[in-house]
């Protein structure tokens, strides 16, 4: 029998098995910090984790509540400063960074500054952070996020990272190192981006859906292959680390 | 070397290198008593209109004592370095002190939430602000912390970010690639809190810097608060980790415990039940005065904020979490 599991647990098990070995991958805090922290104890020991405030590699004794707390670089190879980690990235040597925000567009452009008109906004978020700098500099970006109509939207109200920016050849015009976003880990299904118009498509359906649920809680079209897979469930071995080891206080993965 | 493209947001601050020179020239080297007390360093060196940036990341390592006393002296008119500022920008929204702002990363406390009471205040239109990324602040400072006036980098392009930000895109000499030109940043005045200290502001950081080396270094004065002032023998016995030397300091005041309710790395963990709080009682503006008369207006000092939120016996209780982090009962 399958093991049960809930939603984040499944989303954070998805996104650890993109995290090889041997890589490196700029985190926050929540899902993403977890899903590094499964990668680590499962296939990709040598996986480097770094946070924006200047923690290189810690032994992460405990989800962080924020970037630059002590447990970001709990006995840590390095303890540096926000520079040594954004000329890091700019040098190409950071392979993955999670970003977050309240819209995200086909072409994996971001959101995290605010809804409605910039100068008089209905909502002021926090803005970039660093959101601008991973996305602009990582090789490879990827988004943990509920799935809702309101958060995938044609255009986003304010452009706060870029993603592919207007699609194929984007970022090139814009002056942006290559990169971009990668994968949309949802609570419903997995998004990759076309190769050719980097427009978002869908690329594996979680256990009970189908493309018309993921397609009626995007406000743009999604490029549907032919090919959609399942999205691969958490084996018992995953879920058991995540619970016991990664989040035992199910700070991240909720008590449900 | 050609401009493409410029933001429209607005530049605050002069980004003339030879006018901060000239400040630099007059600034006192010698190596002097620099002690004070919070109510002093606040009156003799944040002034109502001045640009202010504070040091640390959030709630991690933040010169807290200052953020209030600014409130409690009702400074007006700042204009503000919203760099990493999470706990502090919620104190300082609280006081109304600012009314310009370069933002990085604002109103929200990370994984903790978004400030009501700050969100309100950026959503009033009372704040002028121009937008960042946390690096292209980074880089400001570092350029000035240079002597120059302007720093490279290759983030914010193409985005909105961008275009409400007052850098400038341009065309590099050698290779004909876009970047973006940011301009130096010199603030007025910069708190940062540190975990060792001399009188004469040799200071000593645990842990993550963040940004604060290059802060120091572009602020026109400096003010240090420290966990623990030693003597200037203790800095001399292993000068390779003095990170902020002494030329560049203006004040130093001890305060103990001076980061809370943020985090002291190695020392107390944050007092989540505090902030927590905060976010709970800026739902309500009524009880939000209630609460920051309490805890600030009504308040002689810093101490007796720590006092209010539970003493010594709190402290005990936040360095046993941070010891489960960082000391000997850590698994």
């Amino acid at each position: 029998m399958a093991p049960e599991y809930n939603m984040m647990e499944l989303m954070i098990c998805v996104a650890s098995r993109y995290l090889e070995n041997g890589k490196t991958v700029a985190v926050g805090t929540g899902a993403p910090c977890a899903a590094a922290m499964l990668a680590q104890k499962m296939d990709a020991p040598d996986l480097v984790v770094l946070f924006e405030a200047g923690g290189v590699a810690p032994m992460l004794p405990k989800m962080p509540i924020s970037v630059g707390d002590s447990s970001t670089f709990y006995r840590a190879v390095m303890a540096a400063g926000m520079s040594e980690m954004m000329t890091t990235c700019a040098r190409g040597q950071v392979d993955y960074a999670f970003l977050g925000g309240a819209q995200i567009d086909k072409f994996g452009n971001i959101n995290s500054t605010c809804i409605g008109d910039y100068h008089k906004p209905k909502v002021r978020f926090p803005g970039s952070g660093g959101a601008n700098d991973f996305a602009s500099l990582c090789w490879r970006t990827m988004i943990m996020t509920v799935h809702e109509k309101a958060r995938f939207v044609e255009k986003c109200d304010f452009i706060t990272s870029p993603g592919f920016l207007g699609g194929d050849g984007g970022r090139e015009k814009a002056g942006l190192p290559e990169g971009g976003p990668y994968k949309i880990i949802t609570d419903l299904a997995v998004m990759g981006f076309d190769d050719e118009t980097h427009a978002m498509m869908i690329e594996s359906l979680h256990p009970g859906v189908d493309v018309d649920k993921v397609q009626s809680v995007t406000g743009f079209e999604l490029l549907v292959p032919s090919d959609i897979g399942r999205t691969g469930l958490p084996t018992e071995e995953e879920l058991r680390i995540l619970r016991e080891e990664v989040d035992p206080l199910r700070l991240v993965i909720g008590r449900a | 070397m050609k401009v493409l493209e410029e933001g429209v947001g607005p530049l605050f601050m002069d980004p003339d290198p030879d006018k901060a020179r000239v400040f630099f020239r007059e600034k006192s080297r010698a190596m002097v008593d620099k002690r004070t007390t919070v109510k002093q360093a606040v009156e003799e060196f944040v002034h109502d209109g001045d640009y202010l940036a504070i040091g640390g990341f959030g709630a991690n390592r933040i010169p807290n004592a200052i953020v209030h006393e600014i409130v409690r002296q009702r400074r007006k008119g700042l204009g503000l370095l919203g760099h990493t500022s999470t706990h502090d920008f919620q104190v300082l929204c609280a006081g109304k002190v600012f009314d310009r702002l370069d933002s990085a990363y604002i109103v929200g406390l990370e994984a903790r939430g978004l400030s009501r009471n700050a969100r309100r205040y950026m959503e009033s239109g009372e704040v002028q602000v121009t937008e960042w990324s946390n690096y292209a602040l980074a880089v400001r400072l570092k350029a000035a912390a240079e002597g120059v006036s302007f720093g490279v980098i290759r983030c914010m392009l193409g985005t909105d970010t961008f275009k409400m930000s007052a850098g400038k895109e341009v065309e590099c000499p050698f290779t004909g690639k876009k970047f973006l030109a940011v301009p130096a940043l010199w603030p007025d005045v910069a708190a940062i809190h540190v975990h060792e200290a001399d009188m004469y502001g040799n200071s000593v950081i645990r842990g993550i810097s963040v940004a604060d080396l290059e802060l120091a270094r572009a602020s026109k004065r400096l003010i240090i608060t420290t966990e623990r002032l030693v003597h200037n023998s203790v800095i001399r016995d292993d000068p390779t980790i003095t990170s902020i030397p002494f030329y560049l300091v203006d004040a130093v005041v001890e305060v103990s415990y001076g980061s809370y309710p943020g985090n002291m790395p190695y020392l107390y963990f944050s007092d989540e039940e505090h902030l927590a709080l905060w976010l709970k009682v800026e739902k309500d503006p009524e009880e939000f005065e209630k609460f920051l008369d309490h805890y600030i207006y009504s308040v002689p000092d810093f101490q007796e904020y720590l006092v209010r939120c539970g003493g010594l016996k709190r402290i005990e209780e936040l360095q046993r979490l941070e010891n489960v982090v960082n000391g000997p009962d850590c698994a």
